[in-house]
């Protein structure tokens, strides 16, 4: 019994060992998993921006049906809720909320915040009367009425200025005096959310207040009576992933471990076999994460998801047991231990060795996601096979017996003839399969992020339109300028400003954002300052400058008078922005990092919608700002960024996967004798993975990352199926029937994950069901012909493979 | 204007056709009226705009072009002293002045809203419309009629006090705007192929009053 006690001993520490370490790892869902080892400037910016940056927290809102009168009382009653409520850093649908306090700010601080005083000579003689001129033709106009009330205060005209550098942001289409498509068909609305937009809980709470506060506008009776919401932006779209994963997980692991419990009850009929048969998994499932916890401080969520899907071979470990060796009773001569022995064990590692060895490649990736995968998975199947080895012919029961699987096993060998004799077409089909791969080359593969996302492509189209009526926030490329101070960053980013401007000016760009804008560094806004003359100067100049226009210089007294008071402000802060909306517009680009630095960004816009931004142009515009003080600029372009580094990610998965394969070889080759059986092994599953690759293309359907996990599944699985019939005697009945039934829960399991709607999981079911399947049937065609009367699985263990 | 619908020639003769009713003296009624402007098919037509404001020594003018689509679509094209145009179309106002583009809902401001429709509601003999925010005073005969309008809210009177509006028949001759703070506007409408006024002062047309 001590025996016995030992190694359940040994687990249960190891369990608690491992659960220990599991819960006090930390998880990551970030796009940090995609980051290479020594990240770029770029890269390292670009997952910050996509984490929390201003664009990951905006929500685009549609209120679509009704009438356009009825569409705009939806939209104030909604954007009044949201902004009542504290979940929002900013809710606009184009009312005119808070523009009073801006105009107030900007109208007080006009001199020192109006780019026009860039220009030594604006308050020159001349340009006195450039400018006051200018503001006489426009009182001329309709707008003239606006201008009216400002001649005394401000005759150049400042105010309408920055007013029109804020408008030409641009500014989505007024209907009935709210934002709306530029056919005027739906209203919209944007929110900004306070939480981070990698923050999936806060912004399913935000989605499901949003979606709350609708329901009470929409009730039969509320102003939003028949119209419908439409809602989208990237919180949305990771809460609805989360939700369609997580329910189609649900659905189809349901319907599958139905299927597959319905299965294995069949064969075992015993519950306690069934829950038993599950260790392996689960013990893998948990040591994996603590290998990962305690080798990397912190475990990605793609190396979860994947690595349980690849230690769903362990599942197969428990079958082998039960069903090879049958029963406690099934031969009274062998112990436990001696009967693993004899029989399934010493296949079964050299299986795990070949799986261990092959995700032992991707150890050395340059990518922290894949090498947790390669740990994940060889923690895991190492436990797994332990556990299966050691661990649960403890917990067996003493007297126990599966269902006797031997006359079924007879009627498959029997079928393993015309199998065989149909070996021409087993061969033909891979090799015109290789063909087809080498044909399509790099073709076969999908190199954009893009490919991984959930979202579907009406909702996508969705998010297309309400950003383009929304206008400005379709930000693709953004500068990020990086400063020890708040100060540094504004003069960095005012340093770019006029190189930027240029590029507006010459159509090579469509726009920028600059929090200079709004709050321009302490020096520039001095010096704006100091080009204001004094009183007595500025009088003189006025006489001169108003010589043949229908102004006089005396009806300037208020004019004079205001320009003095801005001679001795102190300049314009933070502070001074309290209250207005352009705050939040400027704690959106000037952002204080935890790190004590300071980030500026400069959202940049494409000069047509989907156009592309030059970086090489901006290139020496952005070296100049690292020269000289500490700060640096960095162009991002998301999307370019983002594909670069999956592209790269990807590439260095295919790279080490190979390097994988290479070792699996020499292994085999090591272990088995002679190398024909080494051939006999990976010939079955090189060519299922070819084969279900040639198909997948044939379907139409482009490479990515989840195929490539699948495909090393398959590898993993079907090495053991191609073990098994890589013995030197054929495998017995019973051996037959456990293959086939591990064979059965894998595609019953993965195939199911096929019908998935969500990309990732279709993936993984489209390459692993059906490749798993294909493994087995080459292997079968592959097995040389028995040369007498089939053995039983316990004739004798492999010569290789001895312990 | 490559937005007008009906040739100039086309358009004139219709307004001619409207104008030469037979509409005694005795029956020019504010419901007259309104049915002669309402049957204005709308079209092009230039005008001159003279600003009489206090601070400034001169007036200031502008001349261009207007375009009436009935009964939602008014715009105005400044040609000079700057190009500028202004469309008013439902309840946006969008005005585009040197490339740039500013987009207004009149809904979001009463008064300014109010204000700026009066000028659309009178072209459309939209009575009721008028009526609710104006207090409407009809003077004159087909030939040569003055609508005044006064505003009913105090809010309004501020920004405006009195709109003076000539015309002969279904057709607008001339819109005097007198403003809150006293200042005042003239603008006068001449056919679309009348001579180009470009000259300061602009001439009046004989008919035109003259405040």
């Amino acid at each position: 019994m001590t025996a016995r006690a030992r190694p359940l001993a040994i687990w249960l520490v190891f369990v608690a060992l491992c659960t220990h370490e599991a819960l006090h790892t930390r998880y990551s869902a970030d796009l940090s998993a995609f980051l290479p080892a020594a990240p770029t400037r770029a890269q390292q910016l670009l997952v910050e921006q996509l984490r929390d940056g201003p664009v990951s927290r905006l929500m685009l809102v549609g209120i679509a049906g009704g009438e356009a009168a009825q569409r705009a009382a939806a939209s104030r009653a909604l954007a009044a809720q949201l902004r009542a409520a504290s979940l929002w850093a900013a809710v606009a649908n184009g009312e005119p909320v808070g523009a009073e306090a801006d105009r107030a700010l900007l109208y007080a601080r006009r001199y020192a915040l109006s780019d026009a005083l860039d220009d030594a000579t604006h308050f020159s003689v001349a340009g006195l009367r450039t400018a006051i001129g200018a503001t006489l033709d426009l009182l001329a106009s309709p707008a003239g009425l606006l201008v009216k009330p400002l001649l005394t205060h401000d005759p150049t005209g400042e105010l309408l200025h920055l007013l029109d550098g804020l408008a030409a942001r641009g500014q989505p289409a007024l209907r009935d005096g709210v934002w709306s498509t530029p056919d005027g068909g739906e209203a919209l609305l944007l929110a900004t959310t306070r939480a981070a937009g990698s923050d999936t809980d806060a912004q399913a709470t935000a989605v499901a207040a949003l979606r709350a506060a609708w329901a009470t506008l929409a009730a039969h009776d509320g102003p939003a009576a028949g119209l419908r919401l439409e809602l989208s932006g990237p919180g949305v779209f990771a809460v609805q992933a989360r939700a369609t994963i997580q329910s189609e997980v649900e659905r189809l692991s349901l319907l599958a471990t139905g299927l597959i419990a319905a299965l294995l009850w069949s064969v075992y009929r015993s519950l306690r076999l069934l829950v038993l048969g599950l260790l392996p998994m689960l013990s893998g499932a948990l040591a994996g994460v603590a290998a990962v916890g305690a080798g990397f401080g912190v475990v990605h969520g793609i190396t979860l998801g994947f690595g349980i899907t690849l230690i769903g071979e362990a599942v197969d470990y428990a079958i082998y047991l039960f069903v090879q060796s049958g029963g406690s009773a099934h031969d009274d001569r062998l112990h436990d231990a001696d009967r693993a022995e004899a029989g399934y064990w010493p296949t079964v590692r050299l299986g795990v060795a070949t799986s261990v060895t092959g995700f032992a490649a991707l150890l050395g990736a340059g990518f922290p996601g894949l090498a947790q995968l390669g740990l994940y998975s060889l923690a895991g199947l190492l436990s797994a096979a332990l556990v299966t080895r050691h661990v649960l012919p403890a917990l067996l029961p003493a007297q126990w017996r599966v269902r006797d699987l031997a006359p079924f096993g007879r009627r498959l060998a029997a079928a393993l003839g015309p199998l065989r004799r149909a070996r021409p077409v087993f061969v033909a089909v891979p090799l015109a399969a290789a063909l087809l791969l080498a044909l399509r080359g790099d073709g076969l593969w999908h190199h954009e992020l893009a490919a991984l996302s959930p979202v579907p492509a009406a909702d996508q189209a969705l998010d297309a339109r309400l950003r383009a009526g929304l206008g400005a926030p379709d930000v693709r490329a953004l500068i990020v300028i990086d400063a020890p101070d708040a100060q540094a960053a504004l003069v960095a980013a005012e340093r770019l400003a006029p190189a930027l401007t240029a590029q507006v000016a010459a159509g090579t760009l469509g726009g920028y954002e600059s929090p200079a804008r709004y709050l321009p560094s302490a020096a520039r806004q001095r010096a704006r300052l100091a080009t204001l003359p004094p009183a007595d100067v500025l009088r003189a100049r006025l006489v001169a400058a108003l010589d043949g226009l229908p102004l006089r210089a005396e009806r300037l007294e208020a004019f004079v008078a205001d320009v003095e008071a801005a001679r001795i402000a102190a300049p314009l802060g933070r502070a001074d922005f309290d209250g207005t909306t352009l705050a939040l517009a400027l704690d959106a680009l000037l952002l204080a990092q935890p790190d004590g630095r300071w980030h500026a960004l400069l959202p940049l816009r494409a000069p047509v919608a989907g156009g592309t931004i030059d970086a090489t142009a901006l290139g020496p515009a952005l070296a100049a700002v690292g020269s000289g003080d500490a700060a640096t600029a960095t162009l991002i372009d998301l999307k370019h960024e983002s594909d670069a580094l999956y592209a790269g990610y990807l590439a260095e998965a295919r790279r080490l996967t190979l390097g994988g394969c290479a070792a699996i070889a020499l292994l085999l080759a090591a272990s088995l004798r002679p190398v024909r059986r080494t051939l006999r092994v990976l010939a079955p599953l090189a060519a299922a993975v070819l084969t279900v690759t040639a198909a997948l293309a044939l379907a139409g359907e482009r490479l990515m990352l989840l195929h490539l996990v699948g495909m090393l599944l398959v590898v993993a699985v079907g090495s053991n199926y191609a073990l098994f019939f890589a013995q030197p005697a054929a495998p017995g009945p019973t051996t037959l029937a456990s293959l086939l039934l591990a064979n059965l829960t894998t595609l019953l399991g993965f195939g199911l994950l096929g019908l998935s709607s969500v990309p990732v999981l279709h993936a993984l079911g489209v390459v692993v069901g059906p490749g798993a399947l294909l493994a087995l049937l080459y292997a079968a065609a592959y097995a040389p012909p028995p040369d007498g009367p089939p053995a039983a699985s316990v004739a004798g263990p492999a010569a290789g493979a001895r312990r | 204007m490559k937005s007008v619908p009906v040739r100039p020639a086309a358009l004139y003769a219709a307004l001619w056709l409207v104008s030469a009713l037979p509409v005694a003296a005795a029956d020019w009624t504010p419901e007259a009226l309104m049915a002669a402007l309402a049957a204005n098919p709308g079209g092009q037509v230039r005008f001159v705009e003279r600003k009489f404001i206090a601070l400034l020594d001169a007036p200031v003018e502008s001349a261009g072009v207007l375009v009436y689509r009935p009964p939602e679509r008014l715009e105005r094209h400044t040609e000079r002293p700057q190009p500028e145009s202004m469309i008013l179309d439902g309840d946006t106002l969008e005005l585009e002045r040197g490339g740039r583009r500013l987009t207004l809902a009149l809904s979001a401001h009463p008064e300014t809203g109010a204000f700026v429709d009066s000028i659309r509601r009178t072209l459309a003999g939209d009575r009721r419309a008028l009526e609710r925010t104006w207090t409407l005073a009809l003077t004159g005969d087909a030939g040569l009629w003055t609508l005044r309008l006064e505003p009913r809210s105090e809010a309004l009177r501020a920004l405006v006090q009195q709109i003076t509006i000539t015309g002969r028949r279904g057709e607008v001759r001339s819109i005097a705007i007198l403003q809150g703070d006293g200042d005042r506007s003239l603008m006068t409408i001449f056919p679309a192929d009348a001579p180009v006024p470009t000259d300061t002062p602009a001439p009046a047309p004989p008919d035109a009053p003259v405040r």
